[in-house]
């Protein structure tokens, strides 16, 4: 071949592509199959978030968390919940902090689940997604129980959460987790030992802990890359202090640690669900779910037919809503995918004046030029996977 | 917490005091105001003094305050894993006023900076690639200046005679309603109509 038909290859990826998970277009430049430069695309999926709660008063505001990194709804409501929490200064009584925290491990389960069989899918496993979407419909059960619904709960609000458990289902999500971890077992055996898996995602996409900071990565992606470090540790919120649980931290910082810590994290999520469940059977079995300020929570059906007092409330709360004093807050939580923060800034109104959602896909998916360069065509996919993207908070 | 971070305020100040315009403690959180011109030197001040390290980029936004001289806030979030804490920088400036771009300090920096810019129409220096990020290609106006409507200006659809998207301005159906649920008994400083003479 002459030096002047040598030329670089550019190839649209995506938008509608199985293994970009969502509406990403990458332009990928490539000299034979190596990567040399990806530009991805986002925003196909943008929905002006940050815009609509301007217009919502507080409570409004709270559904359109769950549509953001829709795999694990509850999770972002809760960093909404923080930080109205922290503004107005609201205690959470024990129960509904156990509520939360149960709810927000498992939608970490359901996170971690579907991250982890579909990276298998898009290097070729069929079977891991099967084994593990019926246990994501199990947990998804257990939403609806729970808020009614199985996706968009809109089950934790500023001031603890929604509705009470009902025992039954306590007990349920208790005898759900062994099962469980059996099913995790066979899932780790299809995939950590297999060498096709491996050979895909061992030593690929590799970052050092030092890019990793700088480029804004956070959660899995740098427990990957070394570094201990995990907001339910260090900086603890609700009762995550009194759980017993560890943190498991890579070694290599490649897509193959990043699984593997996506697999353990899984069974230290049961671990915390079990203390949970534990608790919300014994010592805190009764006992409000939601702080007792009435100016805040909304009072009980059956109490606003009798007091003249909570129909007021009622009234008030949903029309005009509360008003948060003027000031500015950023709360952040361990989301499944990384630092899931949000900043607000309150005038005093019962609108938020500004809201920025701080998604950790966003800064992951940024990195996408700087992991993939000299790499396969292949592993795109692969690291892709491994990044843990999902649209909607991504292009919010 | 607030110790802590009483302690990592009076450290900044004193090592550069020149750099900080003012700094403030309220939440549990520290916000540290500075100029644009000061704002690289500080950032890379934090980043790399051994006993701050406030080596992870967590987030840059803008905030729209249209009755202010210099209108936007530009924020920036930093954590520092080593010590367990966060910091907030707030830089202010005006409509047609350019920020240095953070992107050579923290390479995250980059889309965050195209977001603000896409958002609000805040210009970053020195940024390698400053185009629009989660808007549609082509898009005109900055959607979360507090000037700009909620509904937009432009909507899309298929047109099924040309066979292509096009795009119109917004029509619709009932007008964009804004309810006010603000009580008139307390928290408004407009007067209801028909009670202009209740305070005479």
């Amino acid at each position: 071949m002459n030096e002047h038909n040598v030329r670089n290859f550019n190839i649209n990826f995506g938008p509608q592509h199985p293994a970009a998970h969502g509406v990403l277009r990458l332009v990928l430049e490539l000299d034979g199959e190596i990567v040399e430069r990806v530009d991805p695309h986002i925003g196909l999926l943008h929905r002006g978030t940050e815009k609509l709660i301007e217009t919502k008063t507080y409570l409004q505001a709270l559904p359109y968390f769950d549509r953001l990194d829709y795999v694990a709804p509850m999770v972002q409501e809760h960093a909404y919940c923080l930080a109205v929490e922290k503004l107005l200064g609201l205690e959470i009584p024990i129960r509904g902090q156990l509520i939360r925290v149960l709810y927000s491990e498992i939608s970490r389960i359901l996170s971690h689940l579907l991250n982890v069989t579909t990276q298998a899918m898009d290097v070729g496993a069929l079977t891991p997604p099967l084994w593990g979407f019926e246990e994501r419909e199990k947990l998804m059960v257990f939403y609806e129980r729970a808020s009614g619904s199985r996706m968009h709960a809109a089950y934790f609000r500023p001031g603890g959460v929604h509705q009470d458990l009902p025992p039954e289902l306590v007990e349920d999500i208790g005898a759900w987790c062994d099962p469980f971890l059996g099913t995790l077992d066979d899932i780790d055996e299809l995939l950590t030992g297999n060498r096709i898996f491996k050979q895909r995602n061992v030593d690929i996409g590799v970052v050092s802990l030092e890019d990793c900071w700088a480029w804004g990565f956070s959660g899995v992606m740098v427990r990957g890359s070394g570094a201990a470090w995990d907001l339910r540790k260090s900086q603890p919120y609700e009762c995550y202090a009194d759980m017993d649980f560890d943190i498991p931290i890579g070694k290599n910082g490649d897509c193959f640690d990043r699984y593997v810590i996506r697999m353990i994290e899984m069974r230290e999520s049961v671990k915390i669900m079990k203390q949970c469940v534990n608790r919300l059977m014994g010592d805190a079995k009764v006992g409000p779910v939601s702080s007792l300020d009435g100016k805040v929570v909304p009072p009980k059906r059956g109490e606003m037919k009798r007091s003249m007092e909570a129909l007021i409330h009622h009234f008030k709360l949903y029309t005009e809503g509360y008003h948060v004093p003027a000031g500015e807050v950023y709360a952040a939580v361990e989301a499944p995918k990384g630092e899931f923060g949000v900043y607000l800034v309150a005038d005093g109104t019962n609108k938020p004046y500004r809201l920025k959602i701080r998604a950790p896909g966003y800064a992951h998916l940024q990195a996408m030029d700087f992991m993939c360069r000299g790499h396969q065509l292949a592993d795109v996919s692969a690291i892709l996977g491994s990044l843990d993207i999902v649209f909607g908070e991504v292009d919010r | 917490m607030s110790e802590a971070l009483r302690d990592l305020s009076a450290h900044i100040a004193e090592m550069h005091p020149e750099l900080v315009e003012s700094a403030d403690i309220a939440f549990g959180e520290l916000t540290v105001m500075t100029t644009p011109e000061k704002l690289i030197p500080l950032l890379t001040f934090l980043r790399d003094d051994v006993q701050f390290g406030f080596i992870n980029f967590i987030d840059i936004c803008g905030v729209d305050w249209p009755q202010r001289e210099k209108r936007f806030d530009v924020v920036y979030h930093l954590l520092s894993p080593r010590q367990n804490t966060r910091i907030r920088i707030k830089v202010l400036v005006a409509e047609d006023e350019p920020v240095p771009s953070a992107f050579g300090v923290y390479p995250g920096a980059d889309w965050f900076e195209r977001e603000a810019w896409d958002m609000y129409g805040i210009l970053f220096t020195g940024h390698p690639d400053l185009r629009r990020i989660l808007t549609d290609y082509g898009f005109e106006g900055h959607p979360l200046r507090k000037d700009f409507p909620t509904t937009g200006f432009v909507e899309v659809r298929y047109d099924d005679a040309a066979k292509r998207v096009v795009y119109e301005p917004v029509e619709l159906r009932q007008e964009f309603r804004s309810f006010d649920f603000l009580s008139p008994w307390e928290g408004t400083d407009y007067v209801l109509p028909g009670d202009e003479k209740a305070k005479v």
